[in-house]
């Protein structure tokens, strides 16, 4: 039985949010969502992380360190692309510095629409994204585990 | 040599069940003080065995073995405590695996590690006297070094020794990673040394730090108990009163720095401990 | 008794041998002649004192008889040239050092009149070997003949780097011989003014070493330390003076033989020459000044002579001054000394004060147990000596083989250099990891120290409790800058020759001692205790050794384990907030490329220096000036 469900660590990166969904990220900790009931931890370290929670959108500035916290994460490991400006670039997709969404450098595997992103929808994208997280265990495991980090698509 | 034997096997088997158990009641009383519900009992259980199934990176090939001879050194100096033996070996054995603790956050070359093996190092500095002192408290009041023979002397140490109690209390936060005095590593997020010590380890290495931590609370209770040792029911109510103690302190109280920390250790074992220690060895013998 | 003719022939040996290769050493030039006079020398040296801890017969003090009236004259006449050789050498003091040669002039009237003026019986056994001191000629034998194997490689190449110097190399080894001479006639010596004569010779050749270099403040230096060993002569001279009388002979027996009381006054001088000569506070500024000199200087001084001397005739008087106030002061003085030393370490990053300052510390132990003087204190003391003088000469001798390559006494620069020069650091790891770690070498003997005092001096296990932290800071911190790795780091050219034949069997000794030290207790330290007391003492108990065997075997197996993984885990470079810029680099303000620079903690502000060492002073000061008066 793996435990990566009842257990998801996760890293919290701000690419370049307006810091609309991070306060709402901060208020899943809060006694009113209080997310650590389903045993989740946010870590600070990309090295303690199963999950990569990022609230933004990419620019080029960034776009080295989403990398760099990614590839530095354990395998397995999910990434959510909380609110509109993480999935697509949101209001700031023609900045002159912006790239787009998360998933023009890392891939993503759970996107959470929002702006500002609810609570209620990021321990939703959290919750779903762990479905991912056990498959991709699993799938690990079946490999008998290279130890290679996935590439970037 | 049986009940020695039968102590190790006890320590081996039931400390880390009874540490994460400890770990799990801690974070659902903490989540209970800020107002929260928190995990589950068993949380600290699922963590490790999570942590087990990840696939850990390095940065080096010799970091990983000093989170082993971490580990084997907890284990060892609980081994010797649980058997009945010397104090002051048990001690030895800890202060070895906390410098094997601090050595691995140093190989890794890391800002994070590096300011958290400092700070460690720190920490054993400011601890290790009044640790010393507590050992040789013990042995005035109870007449041996050897956990064996204060356990069975039925001598109540806690009357003897209230300083050395006390001022042990005091670096038992220290130990237990317990604000104020959690300098090196931290289990509270967003800290200014991320992760402090553990910063570069991850996957099963992380997981063994973890274990390792809850059999070092089991043993640091076990010091708690044998100052109640006459009674051993009311050792065990103590030793879990304490605890319980240390969260709440844990959850009261900010950070403080190392200067703080370092002068409050020193002053308490130099007044807490040193004094008992005279009052003992005037009055007593 | 009749005593074996072999033991009394090595310990003569021991004496006079060294001689022959200081004397060809200072004719000859060549550098190829001269090495191998110096190994040949050397090797001699401890093969005749391990010789000697092997015939002698187990647990039994040999009183060697030396009928020839010509050796006393000798010691007299020798007294005399070295008392003239000092006072001509006080030529060149400043106004402020104008003390010094009337120290040494009063030194020389007081023993004149000791050994002139006054009708002395004579002295039958000059010279005796009990299991102690066959354990020490062992280890000056063994770790100072590696010394001086070492010393050729290392002056060549101090003299490549420093061409306005004068070559004095001859001279030099001429006194490293000659130090290793009186060495032994320190440790041999039953009569007190041969004690006295080999005394001042390793204090004159510690005079002239540490101003080898010539320089202003080499000389200073060599000053200062002739002045507080000169002090350290007179209290000696007075303790003859006061010792012999016409009805007792000037000997080292007296310190058990006399009435207790009679014995505390020459006793209490006798130890505060020990305290000069072992660096203790508030003497212990001479030997960080000796830093000055090259390194197989500060190893000598440091590990295997001069410093252990002092300790050495102090353990002697523990008998003595066991139970006396005297005893306790002196034992306080250790015990301040081992706390203030070990805090000042703290402060330090360049690598030889810190070893410095370790050395006083662990000096300031010993004298601690010697000052208690119980079995159990007397036991951690032989033990705390043999520890600390192969560890520290490995500590010294790899401190400087590393200035040799990386160009740095600092301990800032010693980072990573288990990647870079991998055998130098492991050489280093032995020699720290046996100065202060579970379940190796000092620890061991802290062990014993803490529960014996634990009996019979609470203040002092107060003392060592608090002194035991800063000890572990400042060599863990050490040993975590010599551990690092910063990513791209390749390892280089390494140590050869005899630096590092010399390193590598100090390391072997260093393991072998912490491996194998029942035995050396059995053998050397247990029997001598059992003739000193007439009890044996049971202190290392079947179970605890099985313990520390145990924990030692654990470290020994471990990195073994773990090098056995099936599988190497992946490589990430370490946490840099995600800004890793490659390697050890991170991008900071601007898109600057930093490369991770990391410092060690000093605590400069938090220990204050200065302040430390007015304290400790004083307070030593006060304490041993309190010593004499209660005597």
């Amino acid at each position: 039985m793996a435990f990566f469900k009842k257990s998801p660590w996760l890293l919290h990166y701000d690419a370049s949010s307006c810091n609309g969904c991070d306060i709402e990220v901060l208020a899943c900790l809060t006694p009113i969502y209080d997310v650590e009931r389903f045993g989740i931890v946010n870590t600070g370290n990309p090295k303690h992380a199963d999950i990569l929670l990022i609230t933004g959108a990419v620019n080029v500035q960034n776009e080295e360190i989403v990398r760099n916290l990614y590839g530095q994460m354990p395998d397995p490991k999910v990434v959510v692309a909380a609110g509109a400006c993480a999935m697509s670039g949101g209001v700031f997709q023609d900045s002159y510095n912006v790239l787009g969404g998360i998933d023009k450098v890392i891939p993503v595997d759970v996107y959470v629409p929002g702006c500002a992103v609810r609570p209620e929808a990021i321990i939703d994208g959290v919750v779903q994204s762990l479905a991912i997280l056990e498959r991709k265990a699993a799938e690990l495991k079946r490999r008998g585990g290279s130890g290679e980090p996935e590439k970037p698509s | 040599m049986k009940t020695a034997l039968l102590g190790v096997v006890l320590w081996l088997i039931a400390a880390p069940l009874v540490g994460g158990l400890l770990a799990g009641a801690d974070r659902i009383l903490s989540a209970r003080l800020q107002g929260r519900v928190g995990p589950p009992l068993l949380q600290p259980f699922y963590d490790a065995l999570k942590l087990w199934d990840k696939r850990g990176g390095v940065v080096n090939r010799f970091q990983n073995f000093y989170m082993v001879a971490f580990f084997a050194f907890v284990l060892a100096s609980g081994a010797i405590f649980f058997a009945g033996g010397d104090l002051l070996l048990v001690i030895f054995a800890l202060t070895l695996a906390g410098v094997m603790l601090a050595l691995g956050a140093w190989s890794t070359h890391s800002p994070y590690s590096h300011v958290g093996a400092e700070r460690e190092i720190l920490q054993m500095m400011a601890y290790e006297p009044m640790l010393l002192l507590a050992a040789v408290g013990m042995y005035l009041a109870g007449r041996s070094f050897h956990v064996n023979a204060l356990a069975s002397s039925g001598i109540p140490l806690v009357l003897q020794l209230p300083g050395v109690f006390l001022g042990f209390l005091l670096i038992l936060t220290i130990k237990l990673r317990k604000s104020p005095f959690d300098l090196s590593a931290s289990h509270h997020a967003h800290q200014e040394l991320v992760r402090g010590i553990t910063t570069e380890y991850s996957g099963r290495s992380l997981a063994l730090f973890e274990i390792a931590h809850w059999y070092e609370n089991v043993l640091l209770l076990g010091f708690v108990w044998l100052f109640f040792a006459f009674n051993p029911a009311l050792g065990v109510a103590a030793a879990l009163a304490v605890y319980f103690l240390e969260v709440v302190v844990d959850n009261a109280y900010a950070r403080l720095t190392w200067k703080v920390t370092v002068r409050a250790a020193w002053i308490a074992a130099a007044i807490l401990g040193a004094t008992n220690l005279a009052v003992v060895k005037l009055l007593l013998r | 008794m009749e005593t074996p003719l072999k033991a009394q022939h090595l310990v003569i040996f021991l004496l006079l041998f060294p001689l022959g290769p200081a004397l060809l050493l200072a004719a000859v030039r060549g550098a190829g002649f001269r090495r191998l006079l110096v190994g040949a020398g050397a090797a001699a040296t401890a093969a005749a004192s391990v010789a000697l801890a092997a015939v002698l017969p187990s647990g039994e003090t040999l009183w060697i008889a030396f009928a020839s009236p010509f050796a006393d004259q000798a010691v007299i006449v020798g007294e005399i040239v070295v008392t003239l050789f000092l006072l001509a050498a006080c030529r060149r003091i400043r106004r402020r050092e104008a003390w010094i040669p009337v120290v040494i002039a009063a030194q020389g009237l007081l023993l004149g009149w000791a050994e002139f003026g006054r009708d002395l019986p004579p002295v039958a056994t000059p010279l005796y070997v009990d299991p102690f001191s066959a354990l020490m000629a062992a280890i000056i034998g063994i770790v100072g003949g590696l010394i001086a194997l070492y010393s050729p490689g290392y002056m060549a190449d101090h003299h490549r780097r420093h061409p306005e110097e004068k070559d004095r190399r001859r001279g030099f080894f001429f006194l490293i011989f000659l130090f290793l001479s009186a060495m032994f006639g320190v440790v041999f010596a039953n009569h007190l003014l041969w004690l006295y004569f080999f005394w001042e010779i390793t204090t004159l050749c510690s005079f002239l070493m540490i101003g080898y270099t010539g320089t202003e403040e080499a000389t200073r230096n060599a000053f200062r330390a002739l002045g507080m060993n000169a002090l350290g002569g007179l209290a000696f001279a007075l303790a003859i003076v006061l010792a012999g009388t016409s009805s007792s002979a000037p000997t080292l027996e007296f310190a058990r033989v006399a009435a207790p009381g009679a014995a505390l006054l020459p006793a209490a001088l006798l130890a505060f020459a020990g305290l000069t000569k072992s660096a203790q506070l508030p003497f212990s500024s001479w030997l960080l000044g000796a830093m000055v000199a090259p390194t197989p200087v500060s190893a000598l001084l440091h590990s295997s002579t001069m410093v252990k001397a002092g300790v050495f005739v102090v353990v002697k008087l523990a008998p003595a001054l066991h139970g006396t106030r005297t005893g306790f002061l002196l034992a306080l003085v250790g015990g301040t000394t081992f706390l203030a030393a070990a805090l000042l370490a703290v402060t330090q990053s360049h690598a030889k004060r810190v070893l410095a300052w370790s050395t006083v510390s662990n000096l300031g132990l010993i004298v601690a147990c010697a000052g208690v003087g119980t079995p159990e204190t007397l036991w951690a003391a032989a033990m705390l000596i043999l520890f600390h003088a192969v560890a520290k000469a490995l500590l010294f001798l790899g401190v400087g083989a590393i200035e040799h390559r990386v160009g740095s006494r600092d301990i800032e620069d010693m980072g990573g250099l288990i990647a870079t020069r991998p055998r130098l650091a492991i050489a280093m790891i032995v020699g720290i990891l046996g100065m202060f770690l579970a379940p190796f070498g000092m620890l061991i003997s802290k062990w014993a120290c803490l529960k014996a005092l634990a009996d019979h001096n609470l203040l002092l296990a107060v003392l060592l409790a608090f002194g035991s932290g800063p000890t572990l800071f400042f060599w863990t911190k050490w040993l975590g800058k010599l551990i690092s790795v910063p990513s791209g780091a390749r390892a280089s050219d390494d140590v050869v020759g005899d630096e590092r034949l010399a390193l590598s069997v100090l390391v072997l000794l260093t393991a072998g001692a912490c491996g194998l030290f029942p035995l050396a207790a059995a053998w050397f330290v247990d029997p001598w205790i059992l003739g000193l007391f007439g009890a044996p003492l049971a202190l290392l108990t079947r179970s605890n050794l099985l313990i520390m065997a145990a924990m030692l075997g654990m470290l020994v197996i471990l990195p073994a384990i773990s090098f056995l993984q099936p599988r190497e885990p992946r490589r990430v470079p370490p946490y840099l907030a995600g800004a890793n810029a490659g390697g050890d680099a991170f991008t900071g303000a601007l898109g600057a490329t930093h490369a991770v620079s990391l410092r060690n903690y000093y605590l400069a502000d938090f220990f204050e220096e200065n302040a430390i060492v007015r304290t400790a002073t004083g307070l030593a000061l006060l304490l041993t000036v309190g010593m004499l008066a209660l005597a």
